[in-house]
């Protein structure tokens, strides 16, 4: 999008707020994916999702995976479109425990409006990254020789200080002792 | 004639167009030579400036030669003439020009009243700069009208390259006016957000008035190395907090002077007031986005000065301004009184103390410029100042 960092550019994408916004889905994606494997039974439990603790772990490895992918590989694009991908199954598994007599509908509700959260991010990312051109940029101009001095910066520092400030730009008088480390510390008044 | 016209948001193209004729005595006519796109002018093409309409030439960064004058001004130009053109259109007589104070020329804005609605009292007509300022013909084109020739020019001497001239009508007085208003001791840290073309003239005026430390900010990683070159310790606000860089520079005071060259359409990094103000914007409650000076109240040295040659067009939120009054800063602002500053600093150039084309870094025809203004606004290809060759 509208500039670039060292980092953006080592990417090939020279968007660094959408970087950060795939880098945040990443760390996401692990957290998640940890709490699917570390604790799928109380998951299931409060999903009403009952002897579904098997799937629920294996979705916390593909979350682990995702989120590792996306914050390893050079270009995160098809990660976050893997993300995108895992949403729908979410929505789809979770829409699921909507059948029947679930007591815990209400509990499914909220995890689907959190997923559902989760999935316009996910789109609007994906979306963002696929924009940007897949070509790496062109290294980085060297600007480093562009002073504006032709006669060096030694003779130019200072070299307008026979400029006269008009005083209507000049900071009042009274105000001058305080911003300057050498005055004395308490300018005496002239009386 | 070819030009750039203004078509809509983000839509500038390269159109004919009829050819400008002298309209009143005391226009001229100039054949450009060179022509530059400006920050300003940014503002416009992302349409965060109203007052523009479908079919305005832009541009007000121009030089060339006068190839007509009206009667009244023959006394003052003559056909041949080497000419750069200020950025604002000045009678040269009214009172505000007879005290220097050229950008707000009471007589040149012919839309003056609906300015003063605007604003309280109008201000000077510019070119190429929406009609709440004249609604004049810019120079991005073949040829240019202008109005009041005879005190709107500045004559340039023969042999030195339109390059380093060129720059005489905006961004360079416009850096030396920021820091003038600095009223800069040689005690004096100068901070200056934003290495713009603005902000890089800026640079280069503090050190050459002298300044302890020039301190310069932006997160652009070319701008900040040309920003470098140019003598500024640099800060890059996407990777360093900018409030505790500045404060560490400065021994925990604070800079001294505070400069504000990137205007409302600053950039934040995702803190609250900026997505504060992303907020506002969508829904009308704010135009402008005055990120910077929020930093620059909270950080300047009490007694301070913040000097903004930013541009803003509107109503701004949240501005600290207990900070500003019980720190007692002082705010010095405006569009720049280009012809007050040219001869002192043609003489500069002339004497090789500074040479304003270091910010050149692309050079086009018109046919280009469309695309120029947006590799110029993503800052792609490094560019930082994109100058027109018709
Ligand atoms: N007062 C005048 O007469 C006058 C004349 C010319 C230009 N201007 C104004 O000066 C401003 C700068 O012009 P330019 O040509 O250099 O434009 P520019 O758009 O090229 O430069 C603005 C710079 O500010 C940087 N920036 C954005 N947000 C920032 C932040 N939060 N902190 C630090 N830097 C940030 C950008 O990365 C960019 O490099 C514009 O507002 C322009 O309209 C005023
Ligand atoms: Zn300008
Ligand atoms: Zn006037």
């Amino acid at each position: 999008m509208r500039y670039e960092t060292e980092r953006t550019r080592r990417r090939g994408h020279a968007d660094t707020a959408t970087d950060t916004l795939a880098r945040g889905l990443g760390l996401f994606s692990i957290a998640l994916g940890i709490a699917e494997i570390a604790a799928p039974r109380a998951l299931a439990r409060a999903l009403g999702m009952k002897g579904q603790e098997g799937l629920i772990a294996g979705y916390g490895v593909r979350e682990i995976a995702t989120g590792i992918g996306i914050l390893a590989s050079k270009d995160p694009t098809p990660w976050i479109w893997g993300r995108v991908a895992g949403d729908g199954l979410d929505l789809a598994t979770l829409a699921t425990a909507l059948e029947g007599k679930n007591p815990k509908k209400g509990n499914v509700g909220i995890a689907m409006a959190a997923v559902a959260g989760v999935t316009a991010l996910d789109v609007y990312c994906a979306q963002t990254l696929s924009r940007e051109s897949p070509h790496p940029l062109p290294p980085m101009q060297d600007y480093s020789g562009r002073t504006g001095y032709p006669r060096g910066i030694e003779q130019s520092h200072g070299a307008a200080r026979d400029f006269e400030v008009p005083p209507d730009f000049r900071t009042p008088e009274a105000l001058r002792p305080y911003t300057q480390p050498e005055a004395p510390r308490h300018p005496q008044p002239s009386m | 004639m070819k030009a750039l016209v203004w078509h809509g948001t983000t839509d500038i193209r390269c159109d004919s167009v009829p050819d400008p004729r002298i309209e009143h005595p005391r226009d001229a006519i100039i054949k450009v030579t060179s022509c530059a796109i400006c920050g300003s002018d940014l503002h416009l093409y992302d349409h965060f400036m109203p007052g523009m309409k479908s079919g305005d030439i832009m541009g007000h960064e121009t030089m060339g030669e006068v190839v007509d004058v009206g009667a009244e001004s023959k006394g003052k130009l003559k056909v041949g003439d080497r000419v750069v053109i200020p950025f604002t259109i000045i009678c040269g007589e009214c009172d505000q020009c007879k005290r220097g104070n050229f950008s707000v020329c009471e007589r040149t804005n012919r839309n003056g009243h609906i300015a003063a609605k605007a604003f309280g009292h109008t201000t000077a007509g510019l070119f190429g700069y929406t009609h709440l300022t004249g609604g004049y013909a810019g120079g991005q084109a073949e040829y240019l009208r202008v109005p009041f020739a005879d005190a709107t020019h500045i004559k340039v001497p023969d042999g030195i390259p339109d390059e380093k001239l060129l720059f005489l009508s905006d961004i360079f007085p416009t850096g030396w006016q920021a820091a003038v208003q600095c009223d800069i001791q040689p005690t004096d840290t100068v901070a200056i957000w934003g290495c713009g073309p603005v902000g890089q003239m800026a640079i280069r005026s503090a050190i050459l008035l002298g300044a302890k430390q020039v301190i310069a900010i932006d997160r652009v990683p070319e701008r900040l190395a040309m920003a470098e070159a140019g003598g500024a310790v640099t800060i890059n606000f996407d990777e360093e907090s900018v409030i505790e860089r500045l404060n560490e520079l400065t021994n925990g005071r604070g800079p001294e002077k505070c400069i504000d060259a990137v205007g409302m359409e600053a950039h934040a990094t995702a803190t609250i007031d900026s997505m504060y103000d992303r907020v506002k914007q969508a829904t009308m409650m704010e135009t402008d986005r005055p990120h910077v000076l929020r930093e620059m109240a909270y950080v300047c040295r009490p007694a301070g000065t913040l000097s903004i040659p930013g541009v803003y067009g509107g109503l701004l939120d949240k501005i600290p301004f207990g900070a500003i009054m019980n720190k007692g800063l002082t705010i010095r602002t405006g569009q720049t009184h280009v012809n007050r500053w040219t001869d002192d600093l043609l003489r500069r150039i002339e004497d090789g103390q500074i040479d304003p084309s270091f910010v050149i870094t692309h050079t086009v025809s018109l046919d280009e410029g469309p695309d120029m203004y947006k590799v110029f606004r993503d800052k792609q290809d490094g560019c930082i100042k994109v100058v027109i060759k018709p």
